[in-house]
């Protein structure tokens, strides 16, 4: 039973499942407006709310293979799993908490790397996945980062990442923080070689990723309403025992400050970077196709609010 | 200089206490107590040596933070002569908590950078606790540019709790100033030799910390958040920072163990602000030994030997 599900009070839960048939979890509450949202909807929809726009978290696979052109995905080192090599435990192990990421994300670690096409351009994506410990860096996600711009370096592609981090990772110490190191050395590789690099700021970017590679694009794009920054607001309000200024660290609010060419919706992401791309490779304009954008039809009646 | 003990030195602190009273009466009487002052001396010592020989890392956190150690500008006015400190990053402000400038290294003409904590209280401030703005590190980054072009050899010592976490900093981009660094760091062409010379507190310390060598003194410490950041994060309680200091392992023995630096500095008996001369001539025989072996490498050999140590990290 979906989370939402579970709020509803227990007589309009059963008429809900009851006389009407919704399937469990075909219904999605959007965090920022609270409508109740139709999920095939809201998938066809990228993740993002069609009532108010808000982006929702979107799984990092879900997001590469709807960026690039279908059948184009080739994943980059997909074996790749962490490796304990402190014994690291605070209040859990950290070998039980790569075990609960794995199952809570269904990915091995907490990127994702690629290569494929993007409206018929060769190129090659990472994305970080949130849901393992927080999107956080260490040893592996650095080193299929490195891979992701040697894959890059040898097809002589573009590289777009889509970060979505907390930081670096805390169970990994000082291995963790090199990872920052190690990604800066390879995109400044790329960056000699003339192939540009896309860094695509999702909610949230902070710590050693924002200060690492997610800063380090030839263009950087952020997604609307992301938190992005160095330091984490609850530690900046300690700090400085101020009020943090309206909007801060958000996307609209690193545009405004000169920290990031642009804020794309995620609907348009694909295109948009595509076209940017095509000129900094002096290739011709890509052909866009028509999208599809008929509604969906029998969308069943919403289970009554409060 | 009266010396400032740690929790962990009581023993030593109460012993000293005991040879400084009997040296006063010494003075006073015609007692020859000079022979039970030799025997605590040397007792004092030897306690010194049993409990720094098995120092837990958090008792190292404590020592790098020592208000009485040594600090960038002390090894530059020890190591260093012909210093010029240069100032400002051109584009905003001058940031303090970072120094830099041109100076030699037994004659050698080199660029000298590091963070800067500052001693008595209004230094401190002025300095920012050596937290550096964004406006720190491009100061960093146009003066190892400006050594490149000159052919200079960088010198890099850090010590900082970490990035400055302000309202002002985030505005102008705090995290593009770190990563910028890294970024340009890698392929700078010109040897560059890092030592933490006492915290090296995470992204606000790599971002003059990426290069051919990377030393540590004996107490100081490298991680990739304080123990107290980490134990409020993941014990949820900023009082297990012990804790966290013992699982990130983050003292210098730990750290080379772990093959991320290149080599642990000695520090004299009891840390290095017992005796700043001998740290300084220590610190100064690693330096120079350092950097004649990466003259003797071509522009390219050294630049892929740095990328191939970076690429190593973590495999």
């Amino acid at each position: 039973m979906s989370w939402f599900a579970k709020l509803l009070p227990s007589k309009i839960r059963t008429s809900s499942q009851g006389k009407k048939g919704v399937p469990e979890g075909v219904w999605s509450q959007c965090p920022a407006c609270n409508a109740v949202l139709y999920r095939p909807e809201l998938e066809r929809n990228q993740e993002v709310c069609p009532k108010c726009n808000h982006h929702l978290r979107i799984g990092a696979r879900k997001r590469l293979e709807g960026f690039l052109d279908e059948g184009t995905f080739i994943e980059i080192a997909a074996d790749l799993e962490p490796v304990d090599k402190l014994k690291f435990k605070d209040t859990k192990k950290y070998k039980d908490r790569i075990s609960t990421a794995t199952k809570k994300s269904g990915e091995k670690e907490a990127l994702i790397a690629a290569r494929g096409q993007l409206l018929s351009m060769p190129v090659t994506v990472a994305a970080f996945v949130y849901d393992y410990i927080g999107g956080s860096m260490g040893a592996v996600v650095g080193e299929k980062f490195v891979q992701a711009v040697n894959t890059a370096l040898e097809y002589r592609t573009p590289l777009i990442c889509f970060s979505a981090s907390g930081g670096a990772r805390m169970q990994e110490a000082l291995i963790s923080l090199m990872q920052m190191a190690k990604t800066s050395a390879a995109l400044k590789r790329l960056s000699e070689q003339g192939l540009p690099f896309i860094s695509v700021l999702t909610d949230p970017t902070m710590g050693g990723v924002s200060a690492s590679l997610a800063m380090l694009g030839d263009i950087v794009i952020a997604e609307p309403n992301a938190l992005i920054g160095f330091a984490g607001p609850r530690v900046i309000e300690q700090t400085v025992r101020e009020v943090l200024p309206e909007g801060f660290q958000r996307s609209e609010f690193l545009l405004e400050h000169g920290a990031i060419d642009k804020v794309v919706d995620r609907r348009e992401m694909a295109e948009t970077i595509a076209r940017m791309l095509a000129k900094l490779m002096r290739q011709a304009e890509p052909i866009v196709p028509e999208t599809t954008s008929e509604p969906l039809e029998n969308i069943p009646e919403p289970p009554p609010g409060e | 200089m009266q010396q400032n003990f740690l929790d962990f030195e009581q023993p030593i602190a109460e012993l000293e206490a005991k040879i400084e009273e009997l040296r006063l009466v010494g003075n006073d009487t015609e007692l020859n107590i000079h022979e039970e002052i030799a025997r605590l001396e040397h007792k004092s010592k030897d306690l010194t040596k049993s409990i720094f020989s098995s120092l837990s890392p958090w008792q190292v956190t404590k020592l790098a933070r020592h208000p009485q150690r040594p600090h960038t500008l002390d090894y530059v006015a020890a190591i260093f002569t012909d210093f010029d400190q240069l100032h400002g990053d051109r584009h905003y402000a001058d940031d303090y908590a970072i120094v830099g400038g041109i100076a030699r290294l037994n004659d050698q003409p080199v660029m000298v950078i590091g963070h800067e904590k500052g001693r008595k209280t209004n230094e401190k401030v002025k300095r920012n606790f050596g937290m550096p703005r964004p406006e720190g590190y491009r100061k960093a980054l146009r003066l190892m540019e400006m050594a490149e072009r000159f052919r200079l050899p960088i010198f890099t010592f850090i010590d900082t709790p970490g990035a400055y976490p302000g309202i002002g900093a985030e505005e102008r981009n705090q995290s593009e100033a770190i990563a910028k660094n890294l970024f340009e760091m890698s392929q700078m062409k010109t040897p560059i030799i890092c030592t933490v010379i006492g915290e090296g507190g995470s992204g606000g310390a790599l971002a003059v910390g990426v290069g051919d060598r990377v030393l540590m003194l004996e107490y100081s410490v490298y991680s990739v958040i304080s123990p107290e950041g980490c134990a409020s994060i993941l014990w949820k309680s900023a009082e297990k920072a012990p804790d966290a200091a013992q699982a990130m392992g983050l003292n210098a023995a730990n750290v080379y163990k772990l093959g991320l630096v290149d080599q642990v500095v000695s520090e004299p008996l009891g840390g290095a602000h017992r005796d700043v001369g001998q740290m300084a001539q220590n610190l100064k025989t690693a330096l120079t030994d350092n950097l004649s072996q990466l003259q003797g490498l071509s522009t390219e050999q050294l630049l892929q030997q740095r990328y191939d140590r970076l690429m190593a990290y973590g495999q």
